[in-house]
């Protein structure tokens, strides 16, 4: 008996993946779907400060190009695309892509889905007049301590308008801060019919998500164990999900590609940014991970099944970005003998400067590159004989001046300071806007009426 | 202070330990050798999953590592520490609160997304029996370390 199967491919894991993956994915083989995740936790806010620079702007600008190379496979192969590369203007986002199709002459014969209603920046004071707090779900704080600060707020929305879009023809939709899982599920459960309470399904479909949503993450990327002998990977295989009606499916890649789908680079993946196991929430559905089984069932290929899942929660979790302040981060290499020591006498001469002028900072962090900055104390006393150490220095302030002031403090330090330094041909470092992240909940019922599925034809 | 030259470990075992005939019943062993580990962040919080090379190895991280042993692997770095268990997949899950300095864009440090606390935790030292200590394999390929 051949049982039908739904093929979904991830072409991105972040806006700045890699750009040949979607191309590879339509090309290297049979897929159904191209799924395409953009948005991380401060994408949108990047994306909102470039559209109050330019209001066509505000989306992943990678996507409209990417589009262009390839409408004309997926017109012809019948594939179709999600993605939430509308960012915070998505119908910019999918006008470019209109455009794009029409120069590539296909006018008429492509059709984009348009979810709108995830964005609540215009709602804010209204929500909060009726006593929605959004309080910040880690500190307890109310919104309103930082309103006058909000860049962008983004309810996190699920798989039901990508679903009535694909159901309406869209050959490409283009939402806004869809969840990375909702960008798998809605395909299948189209595809499937699935009922959007069947719990288990929808936990599979959002486990399916969740495997595939970072790209090449889960097949070889980034993969630790053994890593010497993933081969290939000039060339990697991004992930794809062979979807059974049944809730199972096997994750693969494409022949002829590198990297490696095992049980282990699976499960690199579903550990990935993991909190509660139990219960993994999404606006679709809760998905327990203590239920997930895992089988190599054949070179490249393993088999996911047991899911379980549970009931949505009354809530959405809100993504809202404010203006927090200004950071810089300034190095210089010291080298060897004595690199590690050089450093940290450049750090004590830099930070009585820096008092001297009376210069007032929220923090100023020194890490040593090559001695002990990402394992800290962990990585037991600095090396002597170490080649060189890079001084990494950074600090943090509400007002502008002190970090801009810090900034002229580096290179001083090159004839003012300790020998054998070098590395300061990148001149001043950037004075960096801080875009901070206020993750809050809000009750469904403020958010699913306002969300509209657009169907435009180009 | 004089700083010890570090040279990785050519086997898990460590010499002092194995050169004696009849010694402890177990001998501490990184966990590099006993697991793999991804680490990722939401807001200040990172985590780490931490993931048995085999199996039979799943029990004994249980038993050894600890919610308390890895806050106190971590003193001073993180606020504290929740376990949770994975049987299906031999993993355990940390979640490592306060570990950031603030997380995402407020974080200075180069490790803002915790995406090598991973590594860090491999460092521990857990105690395991003789017998599977010598059994324990560095991963296979070309050292990098010195010979």
């Amino acid at each position: 008996m051949s049982e039908r199967k739904v093929r979904v491919a991830a072409g991105q894991g972040f806006w700045g993946d890699w750009l040949e993956a979607p191309v590879r994915q339509v090309r290297g083989g049979e897929i159904d779907y191209l799924m395409l995740d953009y948005l991380a936790e401060v994408t949108m806010s990047i994306m909102q400060k470039q559209k109050g620079r330019d209001p066509r702007m505000g989306y992943a600008r990678d996507f409209p190009p990417l589009m262009e190379r390839i409408l004309p496979d997926i017109a012809e192969k019948g594939i179709r695309v999600t993605s939430n590369a509308g960012g915070v203007n998505p119908r910019g986002c999918a006008e470019a892509v209109l455009e794009a199709a029409r120069r590539q002459g296909l006018a008429g014969r492509i059709r984009v889905g348009l979810v709108t209603g995830d964005d609540i920046l215009d709602r804010l004071d209204d929500l909060l007049a009726r006593g929605h707090e959004l309080r910040d779900m880690d500190t307890g704080r109310p919104l309103s301590d930082i309103r006058d600060k909000v860049l962008s707020a983004n309810a996190y929305i699920g798989m039901a308008p990508i679903v009535e879009a694909l159901k309406g023809g869209a050959d490409v939709v283009v939402t806004g801060r869809v969840t990375d899982t909702g960008l798998t599920l809605g395909p299948l459960v189209h595809e499937f019919g699935w009922s959007p309470e069947d719990w288990d399904r929808i936990a599979a479909g959002t486990v399916a998500g969740h495997i595939i949503e970072c790209g090449a993450q889960c097949s070889g990327g980034n993969l630790l164990r053994d890593w010497r002998s993933v081969k290939g990977m000039a060339n990697p295989g991004f992930p794809i999900v062979e979807a059974s009606a049944d809730g199972t499916f096997v994750v693969t890649k494409h022949a002829r590609t590198g990297g490696v789908v095992s049980v282990p680079s699976v499960t690199e993946q579903l550990v990935y940014e993991m909190g509660d196991p139990n219960s993994y929430i999404t606006p679709d559905g809760t998905a327990d991970f203590t239920s997930i089984r895992l089988e190599q069932a054949g070179r490249d290929r393993v088999r996911v099944s047991g899911i379980t899942g549970g009931p949505r929660t009354p809530m959405l979790k809100v993504s809202i970005a404010y203006f927090y302040g200004y950071k810089a981060v300034g190095t210089l290499v010291y080298s060897w003998p004595d690199a590690y020591d050089k450093a940290t006498a450049a750090d004590k001469i830099l930070r009585q400067r820096l008092a001297d002028l009376g210069l007032e900072f929220e923090q100023i962090l020194t890490e040593y590159v090559g001695a002990n900055a990402t394992h800290g104390p962990l990585a037991g006393p600095p090396d002597p004989e170490a080649p060189e150490v890079q001084l990494r220095i950074g600090v943090r302030a509400r007002e502008k001046a002190p970090v801009e002031r810090f900034t002229r403090e580096i290179a001083p330090l090159v004839l003012t300071g300790p020998p054998s330094v070098t590395g300061f041909a990148g001149g001043r470092p950037a004075v960096e806007e801080i875009v901070a992240y206020w993750p809050a909940l809000i009750d469904r019922r403020e958010i699913e009426p306002h969300i509209k599925v657009e169907i435009l034809t180009a | 202070m004089p700083a010890k030259k570090r040279v990785p470990k050519r086997t898990p075992v460590k010499k002092a330990a194995s050169s004696r005939a009849a010694g402890p019943a177990t001998v501490p062993v990184q966990l590099r050798w006993l697991a793999h580990a991804r680490s990722g962040d939401k807001g200040d919080t990172a985590n780490v999953g931490l993931i048995a090379l085999e199996p039979e190895y799943y029990p004994l991280l249980v038993k050894e590592v600890t919610r308390q042993r890895v806050a106190r692997h971590f003193r001073g770095g993180v606020a504290s520490v929740e376990r949770f268990e994975l049987p299906n997949l031999n993993a355990l899950n940390f979640l490592l609160h306060g570990a950031l300095d603030g997380g995402g864009t407020l974080s200075l440090k180069t490790d803002a997304q915790g995406k090598v606390y991973s590594t860090a935790l491999l460092r521990m030292e857990v105690p395991v029996p003789r017998v599977l200590a010598r059994r324990l394999q560095p991963p296979r390929g070309p050292r990098t370390s010195p010979a």
